[in-house]
């Protein structure tokens, strides 16, 4: 494990620090998106990963981003954050203006940056996640694959569909579960049989399991899931038990307060926190907050898109 | 000679040349690895050549064109063949939601050169669930094309220009035409042009009559229908009747409209023709758009011939009775001469 080394305090210090900021630009660049859209200022909608921020950035890092593949879902601002950590791209995409990166047409659920690609179809992505890990297979880049899943899409059939195939065809694909127990407004048990973390075994693919509580745990998890598939050509499943701290999307949680205060508790940003110096905490703070404030003045700037030389 | 092929042997050497030229092809689909060759046998030869780039899956349609396009994103050539049309509906979200989209909503920022074949169409006693001709569901999508080669076209040029292509394709195979041998050239009673010789996916003209006269009705078919056409131009070329079939290879989104439209008004009279249910088919956006682009010139409503809307029965005497076949083209051009 890369912690283990005689300077392990320090790595994991700076690890810490890491992931600390990139979970808080991810936290502030979706709060602020839901500011601009109370504001008017946003069209459509958000699905927020308010509360999930830590899986994002534990299994993108735990990847070789300058090769590996991402495929997600119509939560992704997390994963594409953490992936390519483009908050203006993001920004105009989402607000129609210059600079988007999918010319304002994707919007916050169809992004593409690098090697990422997201999608708001449920399921939908694993079989073209499986396809494109055959593909980097086949022409032995190296590079694996990881398909972020949520549990409400494992009622999907191309989920096991993929499964099936990425086993039997031995390829290098990571399906990570991120497991928030809530599907839109329906709770796990209304809406599934059995075990989603025992879904993979039936078809020989190793499960790992992790709590998003802990950054740091859940990264060294991803490590050990991320090396097995990328040695042994194979694929593996990550179960991430993690908490929605707000809604779906917008004004639509129908949670009981109750409920609520206790995934509160379960905020692996506040978690994080409490590991980090107090005083380059505030560093990182200040830091990101800048950075989002700046975004936002200049992409508020930007003119919107226009359709013109366009099919 | 490339004309004494059958429609079956074009579409399988197309295949092995594709591969041959460019390994980034690869291909797809249930029950296709040697010695069983795949249901129509199309791929037949196909994983004896290239092993290592043919892949038999499991029965999962909708994986099967999720993986195709996860593939043609990372840079490959997949062709995916599904083994009979009417199980296209279980890859619909793949084709419509992701092969079409992708490139349009990244902006153009990917391409996604992807081929689904399949055998379409009735005429085999295969009953309800084997027989339909479902390419209809897919005309219309945007940023999707639909493909379907008929016995006047080079199938196998045509499934080469859809490899090729960087965008989706779906590429509709008739069952009955597999047999037929490709009729690429004039005969004595039958004139054989090309529409547009440059187009990615041409569009064949065949004439009962010589050039210089105009017809007296101009059919304008695709796919399946095609089978029907060299017994129709002589039976007709018999009685007098100037035919001119018009047939597009491109079914969606629908080749340039004026030469379709010129076609249109040198008879005046027009009957269209596809073996899918005519209602709000193929033939009805081909009608619409005739009309906007030449009503003025039409001496009679435009008819349209296809499958009755209902299911296809198993049974050959009642499945005769429900698809179009050349009685019922000939009785509508008859109709339109009226």
């Amino acid at each position: 494990m890369m912690i283990a080394s005689p300077n392990s305090f320090t790595i994991t210090h700076q690890l810490a620090e890491h992931f600390y900021a990139q979970m808080l630009l991810i936290r502030q660049t979706e709060q602020q998106f839901l500011e601009l859209f109370a504001q008017g200022k946003l069209n459509g909608t958000v699905h927020t990963c308010i509360g999930q921020e830590s899986s994002a950035v534990a299994v993108v890092n735990a990847m070789d981003t300058q090769r590996d593949i991402i495929f997600s879902n119509h939560r992704a601002h997390g994963h594409f954050l953490a992936y390519c950590g483009d908050v203006e791209g993001l920004l105009a995409e989402v607000l129609g203006r210059e600079g988007a990166v999918c010319g304002g047409i994707g919007g916050t659920q169809h992004l593409h940056a690098g090697n990422l690609y997201t999608n708001g179809i449920q399921g939908g992505i694993a079989p073209c996640a499986t396809g494109a890990a055959l593909a980097e297979k086949m022409k032995r880049s190296g590079a694996i694959t990881t398909v972020f899943l949520g549990d409400g899409t494992m009622g999907q059939g191309a989920v096991y569909e993929s499964m099936n195939i990425a086993a039997l065809w031995q390829l290098p694909i990571l399906f990570v579960l991120e497991d928030n127990g809530i599907a839109q407004s329906t709770p796990k048990q209304q809406e599934h049989a059995g075990d989603l973390s025992t879904r993979a075994q039936t078809f020989g693919i190793q499960t790992f399991t992790a709590d998003s509580f802990d950054v740091l745990a859940l990264h060294q998890t991803t490590v050990a899931a991320v090396g097995l598939v990328r040695q042994q050509q194979c694929p593996a499943f990550l179960v991430v038990n993690c908490y929605r701290l707000g809604p779906h999307s917008k004004g639509d949680d129908t949670r009981s307060p109750e409920e609520l205060a206790a995934v509160e508790q379960r905020d692996p940003l506040r978690q994080l926190e409490l590991q980090i110096d107090p005083e380059q905490r505030q560093l990182i703070q200040q830091s990101v907050q800048q950075r989002i404030q700046a975004a936002v003045q200049d992409v508020l700037g930007r003119p919107f898109i226009s359709r013109e030389g366009k099919e | 000679m490339s004309q004494q092929l059958t429609n079956l042997e074009s579409l399988r050497s197309a295949l092995q040349s594709a591969m041959a030229d460019d390994e980034t092809v690869v291909v797809f689909g249930e029950d296709i690895l040697d010695p069983y060759g795949g249901a129509f046998k199309v791929t037949k030869g196909l994983s004896t050549a290239f092993p290592n780039r043919v892949f038999t899956t499991p029965i999962c349609e909708g994986a099967i064109v999720g993986m195709a396009n996860g593939l043609a994103l990372r840079g490959m050539r997949p062709v995916a063949e599904l083994m009979f049309g009417d199980f296209i509906t279980l890859a619909a979200d793949q084709l419509i939601n992701h092969a079409a989209k992708f490139p349009a909503m990244y902006n153009g920022r990917v391409t996604l050169p992807l081929v689904v074949r399949t055998p379409m169409g009735g005429g085999r006693g295969y009953g309800p669930t084997h027989s339909q001709s479902l390419e209809r569901m897919f005309c219309g999508v945007p940023h999707l094309s639909v493909v379907a080669p008929t016995i006047f076209h080079d199938a196998g040029k045509l499934l080469r220009a859809a490899i090729a292509s960087d965008g989706p394709v779906v590429f509709i195979e008739n069952k009955l035409l597999y047999p037929l041998r490709q009729q690429l050239h004039s005969t004595a009673t039958i004139q054989h042009d090309v529409l547009d010789p440059e187009a990615e996916y041409p569009t064949v003209r065949l004439r009962n009559f010589g050039a210089g006269d105009s017809a007296d009705v101009t059919l304008i078919a695709n796919g399946g229908v095609s089978r029907f056409l060299p017994s129709l131009l002589e039976r007709l070329a018999d009685e007098e009747i100037r035919l001119q079939a018009v047939l597009p290879s491109v079914l969606s989104p629908l080749p340039p409209i004026a030469p379709l439209a010129a076609a249109a008004a040198d008879s005046g009279r027009v009957v269209i023709a596809e073996e899918g249910i005519a209602t709000n088919g193929w033939g009805a956006e081909l009608a619409a758009r005739l009309y906007e682009s030449c009503m003025g010139r039409l001496a009679c409503p435009i008819v349209r011939i296809g499958a009755m809307p209902t299911v296809i029965p198993a049974a050959k005497h009642l499945e005769d009775e429900i698809l179009p076949s050349e009685t019922t083209i000939l009785n509508a051009i008859l109709k339109v001469l009226s």
